[in-house]
């Protein structure tokens, strides 16, 4: 299983990848492998703000469905369109292709309370 | 017990194999304060034959189409039932089956459940069909809780007051705890939805309008004139059938720019039943799947590439989503939708026109003879399909027992429904009614 | 015809109907009503007519039955054999049920026939309503609820008009962890908010957590007794008594009924409202997912809540009665699934005190047998003794990589419907095993030598059970496929 040292994750097992005041936003290999073959996702409109644990999308397998809680506060400035057609994506590359929304954050410090790669990781071994 | 294989000699092998102990040990979980004190105070059991029997005198202590003609509709018709469909639904790999949950060993339920999607969209012209709710009255309650999820910021339904009045009693029982105004819209002197009160009323949060069609009186809606008004404000458009027969003769909701539609399915395949088991059927456009309730069979393949069918998006339905579920249904008629399929299965494009045609022609002979009548008139002048409303002046008590000396249960008193409809009537016809029997209904109404 | 080629024939694939070709074939006849075909065009309002429906089938009654009969085929029920879904009660449907309920005083009656003209149907109601309630030990009893689902919706319903009566709708409802999807989804429909609770470690709730969580705005406890694991609340006494003491109701799901019959009354335990499901506890057909019923027992205080109509017996006459002033109103057209109560009053008749009692005695030994057979072999979570049904997991297989689904699969192979899988969720891998009563020995006996030969394949043959299927026309079907491209009706 993947934790890529560049992102920062949430306990909901999102990922957040930070550039400038951008922050990409995706679900954890952990997550996508839990939840099994995604067949499709309810995504919010662009523009849209959200704070900091508001539940913004759903992300659905055959059996199982998961909100989408925002790790960090913000405009939601662009998401990603071809995971309505390809939802697999996100089984196949999580943490690239697979992105599901980018924020323009209005707090960057809320990112210190995210976990990094290591505490994610030892998280999920607990939890296993 | 003749249903039970287990004798006393099975269970002691399989209370010894089991080591567990006794049963009263077993039953140690259950508190002693609430266990058994006394025999359930029941009749004795009886045997096959008296049982048949004893059923035989409760059946016969009830009128039955076949024997006494009935005038009877308004939600329930008596239309005729091929023997070929309770021979099929007979056939216990349907009827004693459960709920498809193992698609390899459940294709028999599910292409039927495919196939039953499939005529509802034809009939209503809608893009897709659930596997079938409890009956129309429910499906109507789905579709307005539906209704209400997709325009998330409107929380009122205008509903027509000529709409079945149990529908809009059990829509008004199962939003009475959400965040859903329910409005009644009146019907015109014509007997249809009011157009210019819609017009004056239909606003920013007015989230759907549900009519009847054709309506409780038997009438064929002005849809066209609804949708001009219901499209430009974005609202939904429901549309509820309880005579789903009808569909086979009228233009289907979809052509007039529906958003739900639903019907009462009793028509096709089910027999009246005292009021159920019936079927709900409940379709919609492709854009609403995912606020669609209820369950829904999708075709796929199996690994060897052979087509086949699954339960399919259930990611709506309560045992996955829980309390965020487009509904709390959990099962489907499923043996009344196989019923329902194969009848119209026997029907078929000649049939289905055939038997419309037959209840309209049949239903346009009593409308003239009655209306015919001195002190009997046509209560709304609007085009019908095999239900009429008749106006008189005359005591339905004594027109109704007049009728029943005669062997004919009449027409629906509608003064219990419609206080301002004292002295009303609603009429059904179907092609089970005889001519012989309409003219004795109206020999005996002019002899009133 | 020779027996591969009669095999090639019921393993070829049956076309959807609307592939059986448009022959101007009709498969009804109808009666000739002497009167001259109106012209349609002449009274349905122009732009009303519907033209020609497109792809409509034209078959013959035989094609009509060939094409169900052959699906029928396809398909495996309690007739065929052993079908131990669990919380289903998957029990045998008495064949004398299906023919005295196509009585025609039953099946040919207009529910808006004048009363008089069906005493029979408001007797076998009334008569109804009151076995309910002896075998419930609630007094009153609603039987218009069309499946377990809607009674449960009922009866929530009637809770809630029950404190808005004493003045608080209340807020919220307490529902376990070891709950049907069902239960969280109805209390959000009576706009409720969902309290979860959790089961402790003997499977059970805790009368403590409740203590805890419960307070003046808790409506209800939602609990199913014995629950989904097959377990009796043994603290439901308890529980009631702190629920009742903060003002709460105890609604409890009687999908699980089958273990109790004769043995406990769910009104003795402190339960306020009940729903039944007659489609499990009292034998009437599933019918490939419905038409089920689920009526409603309710306590003395709930009755006025009651939907509308119920049925009362007048000296020797019996009457719908309409006027309840505080009814929360209907919950579907006329008076409920008819045709089931039918079935269900006549296997009561045929059951007596003795037989339901005998019925659920067998039905909870033969549970603890196969569970005793099996934990050798299977991870038991609750090692305890259970009532009419017991859940195992995958745990055990789990470190061959076989999961529970593979385990369902193969059990087809073996010729067995699977039981309920993946549930109840407080077990991961579930495997909830229900055989009824009406299962002999001998069927138990081989499902459990099945059961212990795919553990043993598991050990030894992992992979053969990650493909099963093999035996059956169909193998696994691609739920992903379905669901990524929905395909939900036939189109050319």
């Amino acid at each position: 299983m993947e934790f890529p040292a560049e992102c920062k994750y949430t306990k909901e097992h999102e990922w957040v990848r930070v550039e400038g005041d951008m922050a990409e936003i995706g679900i954890t290999d952990y997550a996508q492998d839990s939840l099994g073959d995604i067949v499709f996702l309810e995504l919010p409109e662009t523009g849209t703000e959200i704070k900091r644990e508001d539940s913004f999308g759903v992300v659905e397998s055959v059996k199982a469905v998961s909100d989408l809680y925002a790790p960090i506060s913000g405009t939601i400035e662009e998401t990603n369109e071809p995971l309505a057609d390809t939802p697999e994506l996100i089984n196949e590359h999580p943490y690239s292709d697979g992105w599901i929304i980018k924020i323009k954050m209005n707090n960057p410090s809320e990112l210190d309370t995210l976990l990094d790669a290591k505490a994610y990781e030892a998280y999920i071994k607990e939890i296993a | 017990m003749r249903y039970i294989p287990g004798t006393d000699d099975d269970l002691k092998a399989m209370i010894d194999e089991a080591g567990t102990g006794s049963l009263d040990e077993i039953l140690t979980q259950v508190p002693s304060a609430i266990r058994r004190e006394s025999a359930l105070d029941l009749p004795p059991a009886l045997d096959e034959l008296s049982l048949t029997r004893h059923m035989k005198r409760l059946s016969s202590k009830n009128a039955e189409s076949d024997s006494t003609a009935t005038f009877l509709g308004a939600g329930a018709y008596d239309h005729f039932i091929p023997a070929v469909v309770d021979q099929l639904i007979l056939r216990s790999e349907f009827f004693t089956a459960y709920t498809p949950y193992q698609p390899e060993i459940s294709q028999g339920t599910l292409q039927a459940i495919f196939e039953f999607q499939t005529y509802v969209c034809m009939l209503t012209g809608m893009d897709v069909a659930n596997a079938s709710m409890y009956d129309g009255a429910s499906a109507l309650a789905e579709a307005v809780l539906m209704a209400r999820r997709i325009k998330r910021k409107a929380n009122k339904i205008f509903i027509s007051r000529a709409v079945h009045p149990e529908y809009r009693e059990t829509v008004l029982t199962y939003t009475n705890d959400l965040d859903i105004e329910i409005v009644e819209m009146p019907y015109d002197a014509e007997g249809k939805t009011d157009i210019d009160w819609l017009k004056t009323n239909i606003d920013a949060n007015t989230a759907a309008v549900a009519v009847q069609y054709p309506n409780f009186f038997g009438i064929i809606e002005d849809m066209d004139a609804i949708s001009k008004i219901t499209a430009p404000n974005e609202t939904l458009f429901i549309s509820a059938t309880t005579e789903a027969l009808a569909l086979g003769l009228i233009r289907p909701p979809s052509e007039f720019g529906v958003d739900i539609a639903v019907s009462e399915g009793q028509s096709f395949g089910n027999p009246m039943g005292f009021g159920g088991p019936h079927l709900g059927l409940f379709a919609t456009k492709s854009e609403h799947i995912r606020n669609m309730p209820g369950r829904l069979v999708g075709e796929t393949t199996d690994l060897d590439g052979k087509r086949g069918y699954v339960l399919t998006l259930s990611t709506r339905e309560q045992h996955i989503r829980r309390e965020k579920a487009t509904s709390n249904i959990c099962s489907n008629q499923s043996l009344c939708a196989l019923a329902f399929a194969i009848h119209i299965s026997l029907l078929g494009k000649k049939g289905l026109w055939q038997m419309a045609e037959t209840n309209l022609t049949l239903a346009e002979y009593t409308k003239k003879k009655i209306s015919a009548l001195e002190g009997f008139s046509i209560k709304f002048a609007s085009a019908t399909f095999n239900e009429f409303v008749i106006k008189t002046d005359k005591a339905l008590k004594e027109i109704n027992k007049k009728l029943l000396d005669s062997n004919i249960i009449g027409g629906l008193s509608l003064e219990s429904f419609y206080p301002e409809l004292a002295g009303c009537i609603l009429f059904c016809v179907t092609e089970k009614t005889r001519k012989q029997d309409i003219d004795k209904l109206a020999e005996v109404l002019g002899g009133c | 015809m020779a027996a591969d080629q009669i095999n090639k024939i019921l393993k070829a694939a049956e076309p959807v109907i609307f592939e059986r070709g448009s022959q101007k074939r009709v498969g009804i006849s109808l009666p000739d009503h002497g009167l001259e075909n109106i012209d349609a065009r002449a009274v349905i309002p122009e732009g009303y007519l519907r033209g020609e429906i497109k792809g409509f089938p034209e078959l013959s009654e035989v094609d009509v039955v060939r094409h169900y009969t052959r699906l029928s085929q396809l398909n495996y029920g309690v007739d065929s054999g052993f079908y131990p879904l669990g919380s289903c009660t998957m029990k045998y449907n008495p064949k004398i049920n299906e023919t005295v309920a196509r009585y025609a005083g039953f099946t040919n009656a207009h529910p808006y026939q004048p009363e008089e003209l069906s005493q029979g149907n408001l007797e076998l109601m009334f008569e109804l309503q009151g076995l309910l309630a002896e075998i419930s030990g609630l007094p009153h009893v609603t039987l218009q609820p069309a499946a377990g689902a809607h009674g449960e919706m009922t009866g929530m319903m009637m809770i809630r008009a029950c404190h808005e009566k004493r003045g608080n709708a209340r807020s919220k409802v307490l529902i376990p962890d070891t709950a049907h999807g069902t239960n969280p989804a109805t209390s959000a429909l009576c706009g409720y908010k969902v309290v979860p609770v959790k089961s402790n470690e003997r499977g059970v709730i805790d009368p403590q957590d409740i203590e805890r969580v419960m307070d003046e705005e808790v409506a209800a406890i939602m609990l199913t007794n014995p629950n989904t694991l097959g377990l009796f609340e043994e603290n439901i006494i308890e529980i009631a008594r702190i629920v009742h003491e903060k003002g709460g109701l105890i609604y409890c799901d009687g999908a699980n009924m089958n273990a109790l019959m004769g043995i406990a009354k769910p009104g003795k335990m402190g339960v306020d409202v009940l729903h039944l499901n007659l489609h499990k506890t009292f034998s009437t057909p599933h019918g490939g997912g419905g038409p089920g019923s689920g009526p409603v027992c309710v306590s003395a205080e709930l009755a006025p809540y009651l939907p509308t109509p119920v049925v009362r017996k007048n000296n020797t006459t019996y009457s719908f009665d309409y006027n309840l002033p505080d009814s929360i109103g209907k919950v579907k057209g006329f008076y409920g699934n008819f045709g089931i109560l039918v079935r269900a009053y006549a296997y009561i008749l045929s059951m007596g005190d003795k037989g339901l009692e005998r019925a659920s005695r067998t039905a909870v030994i033969k549970a603890n047998y196969i569970k005793e057979r099996l934990k050798k072999y299977y991870d038991l979570p609750y090692d305890r003794p259970c009532m009419h049904e017991c859940v195992l997991s995958d745990k055990t297989q789990a470190s061959q990589g076989v999961k529970t689904l593979d385990i369902a699969k193969r059990l087809i192979d073996y010729g067995f419907h699977p039981p309920t899988i993946y549930f109840p969720l407080v077990v991961h891998g579930a495997i909830m095993i229900e055989p009824t009563e009406t299962e002999p020995k001998r069927a138990i006996d081989e499902f459990c030598d099945a059961m212990i030969a795919i553990a043993k394949e598991a050990e030894s043959l992992p992979d053969l059970l990650k493909e099963a299927p093999q035996n059956v026309r169909f193998r696994r079907l691609d739920e992903v496929k379905a669901a990524r491209e929905p395909k939900l009706r036939w189109e050319k």
